[in-house]
């Protein structure tokens, strides 16, 4: 920022406007304008072929009977809402959207209260703060994938890490099935993947923490308000905006997420760890009945939107205040 | 007095050493069983008490090409990202454009859009136009998930940028492209490093569109690598575990080395 200061203030004392006439200017004008719009047109390009076609494309496929075979035939014939009734009523689809309301809502709430712990914890100083705040990133930046298969090695039945010293403790007598055990395995999924959304909700919690003015608190400590009366009268008040931001994208993330479920369970066991997300995927990409899967993502895509809703005026609000 | 706040700063840092510690353990227990010998059983050792390189061995074997590919398209990705993105933020920010919040709600809402929806145009698409299987068709779908990001940071903070210092250069006779090339872009060079970075991490990242937009096994991201490791019973536990330390090495750098520009993106993307 401050080089661009500088410039500005060399640039002021640069020379005189030169005329370049009347007529010059006009052609240049329009030319100019052409310019303008050129600046836009490759990311326009970009978010209709990558985003608008996709959309599109998805409405339309889950009114069609698009398998395997219409990549040899080309055909895909309409046939109504034939693949929404398929998927509404396969045994599986009400478990995934139980699963995904309890993957989400288990998931937001374990990464929440953490993150905002932590992040409240972070704004105090001490020494190597930022450093040791800054390492919590790490878990965020690998892959979904790698960080997946950290957990598939510690969750390990047998000789896994986590039971290994469960059992040495006592804490358990029999090794615990985390991940091949239709009742635990859901759990399991939602823990790693608090673990993974720790570092998005610190870090933003933090943030806004620190965007709220420490008048704030010097006025209310001189009310008395101080520890818990501070953080209800003061702190909380002053976070609401950034707190619904990422509890909404937090929500629309987990929503689609399938990196996690994959490296972990696969869906299973018993569909235990089955997802809207895994179910369209599956549909898709296992099965190749695309219609199908695009009946799938689309239902997701409503559910994302109807959050979206919510994000776009909390952001709003932020950006107005 | 100032003992005890001295004191009790020594604390919150021991605090906080241990949480870091509990929260990167399974970072460390990558890195652990990837020196451990090879084998289908894990060890249970907190220290690998022999540390061999066997597994990174069989991982550079196995996983090396792979490791490559990813390479190639996450930074054909960020150059991508770049040239599509920083224009259209520069535009965004500054020219008057009337349908500037229409734009902008586009851009946010198109960051909603689940991967799997895309994966499912696309695939068909590519299938079509013989993008499946190559690095070009991943290195475009990956741009999928950089280019509103990328949009976005850069945008906010081309909105500081003076309009004179741009006008100075205009009328010393460059053109709109050129004081864009030669003033905007330097100028915010942070913000487009903090864009290719995440760029990189996205594609590097990518598991969904590696996973369903290639089919033959001649185009593999390691990422998809390590997914085909895991499969239902593991076999050499200290391979795919070094793979997953092989493929975090990225991470880890740009944490070490660019620590404020990975701030400035995990920020930025999501609040403004």
């Amino acid at each position: 920022m401050s080089d661009a200061e500088t410039l500005a203030t060399a640039s002021q004392t640069s020379s005189p406007i030169t005329d370049t006439g009347p007529s010059r200017r006009r052609g240049g004008r329009r030319r100019e304008e052409f310019l303008k719009v050129l600046f836009v047109v490759p990311a326009a390009l970009a978010i209709v072929a990558l985003f608008g076609y996709p959309v599109v494309k998805n409405v339309v496929m889950s009114f069609q009977d698009y398998t395997l075979k219409t990549f040899f035939t080309g055909k895909a014939p309409f046939v109504g809402l034939t693949n929404y009734v398929a998927v509404v009523t396969n045994d599986v689809f009400s478990k995934a959207v139980i699963n995904t309301a309890l993957f989400t809502i288990g998931s937001i709430i374990g990464q929440f209260v953490i993150g905002m712990l932590l992040a409240l914890f972070f704004h105090k100083s001490f020494p190597l703060n930022g450093v040791l705040r800054a390492l919590f990133l790490l878990p965020w930046l690998i892959p979904l994938i790698v960080g997946s298969a950290a957990w598939r090695a510690i969750l390990e039945q047998d000789s896994g890490i986590l039971n290994v010293t469960l059992e040495n403790l006592g804490v358990i007598d029999n090794p615990v099935p985390w991940l091949t055990s239709p009742r635990i395995a859901l759990l399991a999924v939602i823990l790693v993947n608090i673990w993974l959304g720790i570092p998005f909700n610190l870090t933003l919690l933090y943030s806004g923490l620190q965007d709220i003015p420490e008048e704030l608190y010097e006025a209310g400590a001189l009310d008395g308000a101080t520890g818990w009366k501070a953080f209800w009268h003061i702190t909380w008040p002053n976070l609401r905006a950034v707190v619904s931001v990422v509890l909404m994208l937090g929500v629309i993330y987990t929503l689609k997420v399938l990196d996690i479920i994959l490296g972990l369970t696969q869906g299973g066991p018993a569909n235990a760890t089955q997802t809207i997300a895994l179910q369209s995927y599956q549909r898709s990409f296992v099965e190749f009945k695309f219609g199908q899967g695009a009946a799938l993502s689309n239902i997701l895509i409503v559910i994302s939107l109807a959050f979206a809703v919510v994000y776009l005026r909390a952001n709003r609000r932020q950006v107005d205040e | 007095m100032k003992s005890t706040r001295h004191a009790r700063s020594g604390i919150r840092t021991t605090i906080a050493i241990v949480l870091l510690a509990l929260m990167l353990f399974p970072v460390y227990w990558m890195l652990n069983t990837s020196l451990q010998p090879s084998g289908n059983t894990l060890s249970a050792n907190f220290f690998p008490a022999h540390p061999t390189l066997a597994g990174y061995q069989t991982a550079i074997h196995d996983q090396g090409r792979n490791l490559v590919t990813s390479l190639l398209i996450a930074c054909g990705t960020v150059v991508l990202t770049l040239l599509i993105a920083a224009p259209c933020a520069y535009a965004l920010a500054q020219f008057r454009f009337r349908w500037i919040n229409w734009a902008l709600l586009a851009i946010l809402i198109s960051q909603m859009i689940p991967g799997i929806v895309i994966a499912n145009a696309l695939y068909t698409a590519y299938e079509r136009i013989g993008l499946l299987n190559s690095i070009p068709g991943l290195i475009i779908a990956n741009a999928a998930n950089a280019i509103p990001f990328g949009i976005l940071i850069m945008r906010s903070f081309m909105l500081g940028v003076p309009p004179s210092i741009v006008e100075a250069a205009r009328v010393d006779g460059a053109g709109l492209v050129r004081a864009f090339l030669s003033i905007v872009v330097p100028i915010s060079l942070n913000s487009m490093i903090t864009v290719g970075l995440f760029a990189f991490l996205f594609a590097w990242s990518d598991f969904i569109f590696a996973l369903t937009l290639t089919t033959k096994g001649n185009v593999v991201p390691v990422t998809l690598g390590i997914y085909t490791y895991l499969g239902a019973h593991i076999s050499n536990w200290s391979a795919v575990m070094a793979t997953a330390m092989l493929a975090s090495i990225p991470a880890i750098i740009l944490l070490v080395i660019a620590q404020k520009y990975i701030a400035a993106g995990a920020t930025g993307g999501a609040v403004k």
